[in-house]
């Protein structure tokens, strides 16, 4: 099956073939295969077998593979990977990568003279897709190879990749499509995504290996109360290190990294090496770690979901995951970064970093004993991907309407677009798609008398590929050394957070303390600050939301009354809210009132994921409010909201009629902080606001649109806009989340247990611990304006 | 709505949550940089379908303004139109509502960067009004007592934990600087050195929204005007 010079490269480093790359050789006909294989299985290997040996059999010019990977350091390392076999086995085969980071030298000559084997990124596929040339590009090209497809499924990244593809295809019908995946709960569902609609996709799963040797990291003190720092394992965590060779310390978000990591080295009395690595920080600051990784001079690396995906760093021996891993997919994949030895099982050890995570890790465990991995269907492809698919179809010619809609639906995400839809998205493009219709002579596309469409202003390809892309940028400022020359860039903090800074602050970033000096062209400065209490970095990142699997599995366990696999003192805990209270249940909604602290508080156990509980506080407080019980603030967590206010709620019922909670969601889109940076990202992605670079900002004198102010507008004038159809239906899932809520009603089918205690209750009490308490809007706002005109009056020694 | 009331050259002036100024005595209500037509604008320009019903809500809520306060005499402080192209092509309807605005009532227009010239629509069109001790024109001068606009101040206070961003009032013992009221007109931070450098050190910014809350002007790096004594 393999050429003589390739079966004689493999045979002389003694390696011989896993079954599934044999099967993927065997296979290599199909149009469209997917590899599920374990971290460590010789993925990429397996992917590119097929191109190495069809160019060494028959060599020719021009573009034969296109390998697409969500990282650009992935691609980079491909190429090394792929350099090696193809010198030493001598192969006729010329490898190039192909980045936002590659020079625009490099990027013309590979438009020029593209190399055999073409290494990007989906947005860097989706400009090349945008150039009139693009045919020419891709004339001849074969194979198609999408890594860690998994991770791109889940995200619009993955749906424009299909768009992409459903265009390169036309452009080369004979193109095979091959996908790289992780384990996943639904291979088959992978495998639509993939394929070209409607033709099959062949699945090809590798072993997967020993089960993990997985558990909970034995710690002499229960965890505390609230909190997800996990700061109470570090002289266990220390001696894990010690004992193993390579540790990846896995946090949720990078906020917690950043503080561990402190602790961690401030208690590192034997000096071992330990980097950090997140996506917050400096490229060079990444860089350097990674690269101290390969070279494993680093015994431990505390670290976020940035690595999640890629590389594999062969001498990992141990993963610790701290806090709850809120997703049982997510956590495999993580234990499978342990893969030290192919077919050795990968070790991995959890920290609950609070009571209630104890139980939550532990049913993790049970769920990865019991290869119960869990997923969320994710419905169609995005109508603004969709949107910018079509400008950038439009930079690169002139198309027929028709074509292009049978084009698109076969994408798997988009199989089952109307044409209706597919035209307002069109009309979107060319006009605006407003009730109000100003902009006929003014359109941005163009019907030609022969119907093809077109750009009305060829200039306006160069904004529109400025703006391809589907990646959410948060508002962030660069945060750099403060010196004459620049100084040294350690990494970003958000827009918000450089805000709330004064000088003299600190903070800490990539581990150390740094002071804030001041803010100097959008770029925050500061200077080292050894040894003092910093304050604390936020970070956007993402807050993962526990699963609805993994949720489920909680109250089950709750249920069964057998917590006997639950450490004592969490076990003791469930006991006494029962004997107080109850435990919650998945068919019944448990909600609680009592007075506390002088207030009057409710908590309701929802178990419907941090960003639901979140929206179903507001929802909820807005409600309390129109009823009068004057709500003051809510904190939510994954597993219930727990809200304080004047007067206490006696009958719960009004409140959760699921009709009436729909349509308050409706009135409630008005105002949210949420649902405008819902319509903000889905805004620029459809193309409808530019993105904007901090350059942008930095002389923008007022060509800085809000888009708070085009989402009121919108709203008020024009309520059924495309756009505002978009962001309701983002609202079911991301940060709003309402699908969940709505979960949580069909489960409960409005039977309800309100209790009415005498104080605070076992379960509700870490809530109390909680950061990130709400204050309720309206009102609020301006009361808090109100106060600080006041004490920023007076402190200025001026009357209010 | 609660207004700002404060004291500047003789004169009683309100500061509304609106972002518009209000003289009572004199019966005269002075909006700055309306930017009507600023949608069609960037169309033609740039190629941005913005929403296009940026005229109607300025429109709407200066109508708002006008039915507040009772005002007999309007003051647009420049860059009434987004430039004249958009003054000349504002669709009718606009047009019509302007007229209707504008019939019983003194309707003032000052000259701005963007809309120079005369303007097809009735009132009077001027460079700058002196009126008392104060005056009135589009972009600030040296001149004591002066209301102006041109650089839609707006401001970024921390409040616990987040940031309020929001159009806001300059006001000093020597000037005023009008927020914009234009509904798409975006804001220059205070703490540019092109607002910095131009208040005194004492300058208070008088945030727009649902009532007119006074602030210490947030200062960025600049050294604040000095006073010159005669």
């Amino acid at each position: 099956m393999l050429p003589q010079r390739l079966k004689c490269w493999l045979g002389k480093r003694g390696w011989t073939l896993h079954p599934h790359q044999v099967d993927m050789l065997r296979h290599a006909a199909e149009p469209a295969l997917l590899l599920v294989a374990p971290t460590g299985g010789g993925k990429t290997l397996a992917g590119f077998l097929p191109t190495l040996s069809e160019l060494t059999e028959a060599p020719e010019d021009g573009l034969h593979t296109l390998y697409v990977s969500p990282l650009k350091a992935l691609a980079a390392d491909i190429k090394r990977n792929l350099s090696t076999p193809i010198a030493e086995a001598g192969l006729p085969i010329r490898v190039e990568d192909r980045t936002g980071d590659t020079p625009a030298t490099a990027k013309r000559r590979q438009r020029a003279d593209p190399p055999h084997i073409l290494l990007t990124t989906p947005e860097s596929l989706a400009l090349l897709l945008s150039y009139e040339d693009a045919p020419r590009i891709f004339r001849g090209l074969r194979r198609v190879i999408v890594d860690e497809i998994h991770a791109l499924a889940e995200s619009k990244r993955g749906d424009q990749l299909m768009l992409a593809l459903a265009r390169l295809q036309a452009l080369c019908p004979g193109l095979r499509r091959v996908g790289l995946s992780a384990t996943v709960e639904d291979p088959a569902a992978i495998g639509r995504f993939l394929t070209a609609h409607p033709t099959p996709c062949r699945i090809v799963t590798a072993d997967p290996g020993p089960d993990p040797d997985i558990a909970m990291l034995p710690l002499p003190t229960p965890p505390p109360w609230a909190g997800g720092g996990g700061r109470h394992a570090i002289p266990q965590v220390l001696e894990a290190i010690r004992a193993h060779k390579t540790t990846l310390i896995f946090h949720n978000t990078r906020a917690q990294a950043e503080i561990f990591f402190h602790h961690l080295w401030l208690a590192n009395d034997d000096g071992l090496p330990i980097g950090i690595h997140h996506g917050s920080l400096a490229r060079e600051q990444r860089q350097r770690v990674e690269a101290a990784m390969v070279d494993g001079t680093l015994r431990a690396i505390v670290c976020t979901g940035s690595l999640d995906l890629g590389i594999d760093w062969g001498d990992v021996d141990l993963v610790i995951q701290i806090g709850a891993p809120k997703n049982v997919k997510r956590l495999v994949q993580r234990i499978g970064r342990a893969n030290h030895r192919y077919n050795a099982p990968s070790k991995a050890r959890l920290v609950p970093a609070n009571r209630f995570e104890v139980v939550e890790c532990q049913a993790a465990l049970a769920a990865v004993r019991d290869h119960d991995l869990d997923g969320d269907p994710r419905g169609p492809g995005p109508r603004d991907v969709l949107c910018q698919h079509i400008l950038i179809v439009a930079c690169s010619g002139p198309f027929d309407a028709g074509a292009l809609f049978s084009e698109i639906t076969r994408a798997g995400p988009y199989a089952d677009l109307t044409r209706a839809a597919f035209d307002a998205c069109l009309e979107f493009c060319a006009t605006g798609g407003y009730a109000l219709r100003a902009y006929d002579r003014w359109q941005r596309l163009q019907q030609r008398p022969d119907g093809q469409w077109q750009l009305r202003d060829p200039r306006a390809a160069r904004q529109i590929r400025m703006n391809i892309g589907t990646i959410q940028d948060t508002d962030t400022l660069k945060v750099r050394l403060k010196n004459n020359r620049g100084g040294r860039p350690l990494g970003e903090v958000e827009e918000a957070f450089a805000a709330t800074l004064t000088p003299g602050d600190t903070f800490l970033i990539g581990g150390q303390t740094v002071r804030y000096e001041g803010l100097r062209e959008m770029v925050v400065e500061v200077t080292r600050r050894e040894g003092r209490k910093p304050k604390i970095a936020t970070f956007m990142g993402t807050k993962f939301a526990t699963s609805t699997q993994l949720s489920a599995r909680i109250l089950r366990m709750f249920d069964s009354g057998d917590w006997s696999a639950l450490p004592d003192h969490t076990a003791d805990w469930l006991r006494l809210q029962q004997e107080l209270s109850t435990l919650p249940r998945a068919d019944r909604l448990l909600i609680e009132s009592f007075p506390h602290d002088g207030r009057a508080h409710t908590c309701i156990y929802g178990f419907a994921g941090r960003n639901a509980m979140q929206t179903l506080g507001l929802l909820i407080t807005a409600r309390m409010e129109a009823m009068g019980l004057a709500p003051m603030g809510f904190v939510a967590s994954d597993y219930a909201v727990l809200i304080w206010g004047l007067d206490p709620l006696t009958d719960p019922g009004p409140l959760f009629d699921g009709t009436d909670l729909r349509a308050s969601f409706e009135t409630w889109l008005a105002g949210n902080a949420v649902m405008k940076r819902t319509f903000k990202a889905s805004a620029v992605i459809a193309g409808l606001i530019d993105r904007q670079s901090p350059g942008q900002r930095k002389n923008g004198r007022q060509a800085t649109f809000s888009s708070d102010i085009l989402y009121d507008t919108l709203r008020k004038y024009d309520p059924d806009h495309l756009l505002l159809q978009i962001t309701r239906e983002e609202a079911r899932r991301g940060l709003v989340d309402f699908g969940r809520i709505e979960e949580m009603i069909a489960r409960t089918k409005g039977r309800f247990d309100h209790r009415t205690l005498p104080r605070l209750t076992p379960l509700a009490a870490p809530l109390l611990l909680e950061v990130g308490k709400v204050p309720v809007q309206g009102a609020a706002q301006e009361r808090l304006l109100a106060e600080e005109a006041a004490r920023l009056l007076s402190s200025a020694g001026m009357a209010p | 709505m609660n207004d700002f009331v404060f004291p500047f050259h003789g004169a009683r002036l309100a500061a509304r949550g609106s972002g518009a100024l209000w003289w009572a005595e004199a019966g005269l209500l002075v909006v700055s940089d309306l930017h009507l037509g600023k949608s069609a604008r960037m169309a033609r320009r740039a190629g941005a379908l913005l929403p296009p019903y940026d005229s109607r809500d300025t429109l709407a809520r200066l109508e708002a303004e006008l039915d507040a306060t009772g005002a007999r005499r309007v003051l647009c402080l420049g860059d009434s139109f987004d430039d004249l192209k958009a003054a000349r092509g504002l669709e009718a309807d606009m047009r019509d509502w302007l007229l209707r605005l504008s019939a019983g009532r003194d309707w003032i227009w000052i000259e701005g960067n963007h809309d120079p010239g005369p303007v097809d629509l009735p009132g009077t069109h001027l460079a700058a009004l002196q009126e008392g001790a104060l005056s009135f024109r589009h972009i600030a001068t040296a001149v004591r007592g002066e209301i102006s606009g041109h650089y839609h101040p707006k401001l970024r206070l921390p409040l616990r934990g987040s940031t309020l961003s929001r159009p806001c009032f300059l006001v000093d013992a020597d000037r005023i600087i009008l927020p914009a009221f234009g509904t798409y007109t975006g804001g220059l931070c205070t703490t540019d050195p092109a607002l910095d450098g131009l208040m005194l050190a004492e300058a208070l910014a008088i945030v727009t929204g649902h009532s007119a809350q006074a602030v210490p002007m947030p200062r960025g790096r600049s050294t604040p005007r000095q006073r010159h004594h005669a």
